[in-house]
């Protein structure tokens, strides 16, 4: 779960202690990446610069990196990140009307987040739960078998 | 799930349905019952099964035996006989002049009904995978002693090499024969890596290993590192699969603190360090030369092949790279040995799958039967047969790059050779079931949803191929489609099979290619009739005039 986001010197620090840690060899670069996305919540630019400082790799290489990855965000989001498996499994199992449901219940489509940002809404490829689909992932809560008059009721769970 | 020893399938087309097939199928039930039988033989109708003037048919498995013009008053003395005594009914059997087209070949598959036989799952949901003593005390490790105590490399690879085993991530390259490449060459330094960025959709087999049984992987990992001589290794693991990912950390911190990994292990030269790598989030990775980047930290971009990574892979060193169902299977391998590895399945794709059961079957989940099962048994047995009564369509094979395989080839048995000679594809054993609700185009516009979305965009035939494809498929499906769409689909399939870089972007085409072959009546009445005859696709953009 994200935390506040913070200051530019406090996200500097924190990059040059997880450098620190886990060493400036290329291939730390991910996990690193993935560290700062879990603690803020996404990729700042601020965070990039330091880490391409720290580890003396380009800025524009890591930021094609944080770009290519689904689990990997540049952009802030909401403190509530929504993710709705839109493979063939879950389609085939009704998905198509629960992501509908989730639509109108969040006022959202695919990638927007909310103004009170509260909530970020994404599709996902397969998540490897299919065995029961449709399948809702809302952080790191896992909901399988999700029909759509479900929507309301699982999304009370949040604040 | 008790084993199954009976299938029972009942005709239920039209024909067999006027002539009372739901009674006799409701008969055969309620009698089951009254046996005691209810849990050992299944019952299932199918509909694409029928003889005219002989409907309903009865089907009697593993016997091949057909009954034709069953009554509901003939069932109770039918099941009492065959299902109950064992004694085949002749009045009833149909004559074998009347066994031609269909039924023909369903009575020649007479055989043994797969029965689970559990190698790869052997440990999963038994044992508790973060404790290592339950382990040990399952045969843990003992393949590893053995290889390291009693043979060489070279009789290590020949042995997995005689056992027939094949890559189980789809592929089915032979096992022994990339551990021999690997092993033959030149390098200081060499790796192993366990593939379990298991992305494609409804396969969840290499989850359920790692979360049920991270040890073996281990194990599996070190017999081949010893084997190659490589010394370290590297699991990398999709980053959605959170607790797989901790219970394998987790049990490299037990092997370890066990000095089952480590320096000298079992007091010889053998020192093997394994690494956990989470993804973050890219189908791509699953391609063994995107993994190899996406380790060293870069972009999941496939590499130009040759070189193989078995010569040139993670940091240009030789590397082995092993999916986990595959090294699942080598521990039971070593212990038990080649020959009773190679008399499971079938002789040219030897012991067992794991396949995930989904769609509309009464019953979803995780199998593991020897190689050579079919679709037919499949449905019938371990799901149950058809949701609400419906008929099967065809079903998906293997995740997005899988094929679609329809009605006809549904008693093909599933083996990698069998599978290749009809044209089709096991993939990495995810088994879509799909009844007549669902529409093909609709179908094929998910897949291609898929891989427009994960394509890495490194080569244009999948990059642009995928995303002009799903534009076409969404323009069929809104009933502004024309006849030129068919060829230029069929011609994206061809060029994305014949261009593109990596193995995904060759099969991304497959679902296009396989609803041109199979279903294409299906395709075209979606643009020449503007109707999808399975009533899912809108075809909102094609606008219907009415004179009042």
């Amino acid at each position: 779960m994200p935390v506040e986001v913070k200051g530019e010197q406090d996200v500097r620090s924190f990059v040059r202690t997880l450098v620190k840690e886990q060493g400036s060899e290329k291939a730390e670069l991910i996990p690193i990446l993935h560290q700062i996305n879990h603690e803020m919540g996404y990729i700042s630019d601020e965070a990039i610069q330091e880490l391409s400082e720290r580890m003396q790799i380009p800025a524009s290489h890591i930021f094609s990196v944080a770009t290519f990855y689904r689990m990997l965000s540049t952009e802030p989001r909401g403190r509530h990140v929504i993710q709705f498996c839109e493979s063939a499994p879950c389609h085939v199992a009704g998905g198509r009307q629960v992501w509908q449901s989730l639509q109108k219940e969040l006022g959202l489509t695919n990638g927007e987040t909310s103004a009170d940002e509260k909530w970020t809404l994404i599709t996902t490829s397969c998540l490897g739960v299919c065995g029961i689909g449709p399948v809702v992932i809302v952080d790191h809560d896992i909901y399988g078998n999700v029909t759509p008059d479900q929507v309301p009721t699982l999304l009370k769970n949040y604040d | 799930m008790k084993a199954i020893r009976s299938m029972v399938l009942v005709s239920g087309d039209q024909e067999s349905m006027k002539h009372g097939a739901l009674e006799v199928f409701i008969a055969i039930q309620q009698q089951l019952a009254v046996f005691g039988l209810a849990e050992e033989i299944t019952v299932s109708m199918v509909n694409d099964i029928s003889k005219p003037g002989l409907d309903p048919l009865v089907l009697v498995y593993p016997d091949a035996v057909i009954y034709g013009g069953v009554t509901p008053d003939d069932v109770p003395f039918l099941v009492e006989e065959h299902l109950y005594k064992g004694r085949v009914v002749e009045e009833k059997r149909v004559s074998p002049y009347d066994l031609t087209g269909r039924i023909a070949w369903l009575s020649a598959r007479k055989g043994t009904l797969p029965a689970e036989n559990r190698i790869v799952l052997k440990n999963v949901g038994l044992i508790d995978p973060e404790n290592i003593d339950d382990y040990i005390l399952s045969e843990g490790y003992e393949a590893l002693g053995k290889v390291l105590r009693e043979m060489t490399p070279e009789e290590t690879i020949a042995e997995i090499k005689a056992s027939g085993l094949r890559g189980r991530g789809g592929a089915g390259f032979p096992t022994g024969l990339k551990w021999q490449f690997v092993s033959g060459a030149k390098g200081d330094k060499k790796y192993v890596i366990c593939n379990a960025d298991e992305s494609e959709p409804g396969t969840f087999k290499d989850r359920l290993v790692l979360e049920g049984d991270p040890h073996a992987i281990i194990e599996a990992m070190m017999i081949g590192a010893y084997s190659v001589g490589a010394d370290e290794g590297f699991v990398y693991i999709r980053g959605e699969y959170r607790l797989a990912i901790s219970r394998m950390q987790k049990a490299i911190e037990q092997a370890e603190a066990y000095g089952l990994l480590g320096d000298h292990i079992f007091g010889t030269d053998f020192s093997f360090k394994l690494h956990v790598h989470a993804g973050a989030g890219a189908y791509i990775c699953g391609e063994e030369t995107a993994l190899i980047e996406s380790i060293e930290g870069n972009r999941g971009e496939p590499r130009p092949r040759p070189p193989y990574p078995t010569t040139s892979g993670l940091w240009k060193k030789p590397t082995l790279v092993n999916n986990v169902e595959t090294l699942a299977n080598i521990p039971a391998i070593i212990r038990n040995g080649a020959a009773w590895y190679k008399a499971i399945g079938t002789p040219s794709s030897p012991g067992t799958k794991v396949y995930t059961i989904l769609g509309n079957v009464n019953v979803t989940g995780l199998i593991e039967v020897p190689m050579g099962i079919t679709l037919r048994e499949v449905v019938s047995i371990y799901g149950k047969g058809m949701k609400n009564g419906s008929s099967f369509k065809l079903a998906q094979t293997g995740g997005s790059s899988g094929s679609i395989i329809p009605a006809s080839l549904q008693d093909t048995p599933m083996d990698f050779d069998s599978f290749a000679k009809a044209g089709v594809s096991l993939g990495s054993g995810a088994l879509l079931i799909c009844n007549e609700e669902v529409c093909v185009v609709d179908l094929a516009k998910v897949l291609l949803n898929f891989f427009r979305f994960e394509s890495c965009g490194k080569c244009n035939p999948c990059r642009i191929g995928n995303s002009r494809s799903y534009e076409v498929l969404s323009n069929i499906a809104e009933g502004v489609g024309t006849e030129q769409d068919l060829k230029d689909l069929q011609m994206m399939a061809d060029q994305l099979y014949q261009l593109s870089n990596c193995g995904l972007g060759q099969t991304a085409g497959s679902p296009l290619r396989d609803i041109l072959a199979h279903f294409r009546a299906e395709v075209e009445a979606h643009i020449k009739l503007k109707v999808c005859p399975a009533g899912v696709c809108s075809m909102s953009g094609h606008r219907v005039y009415q004179i009042d």
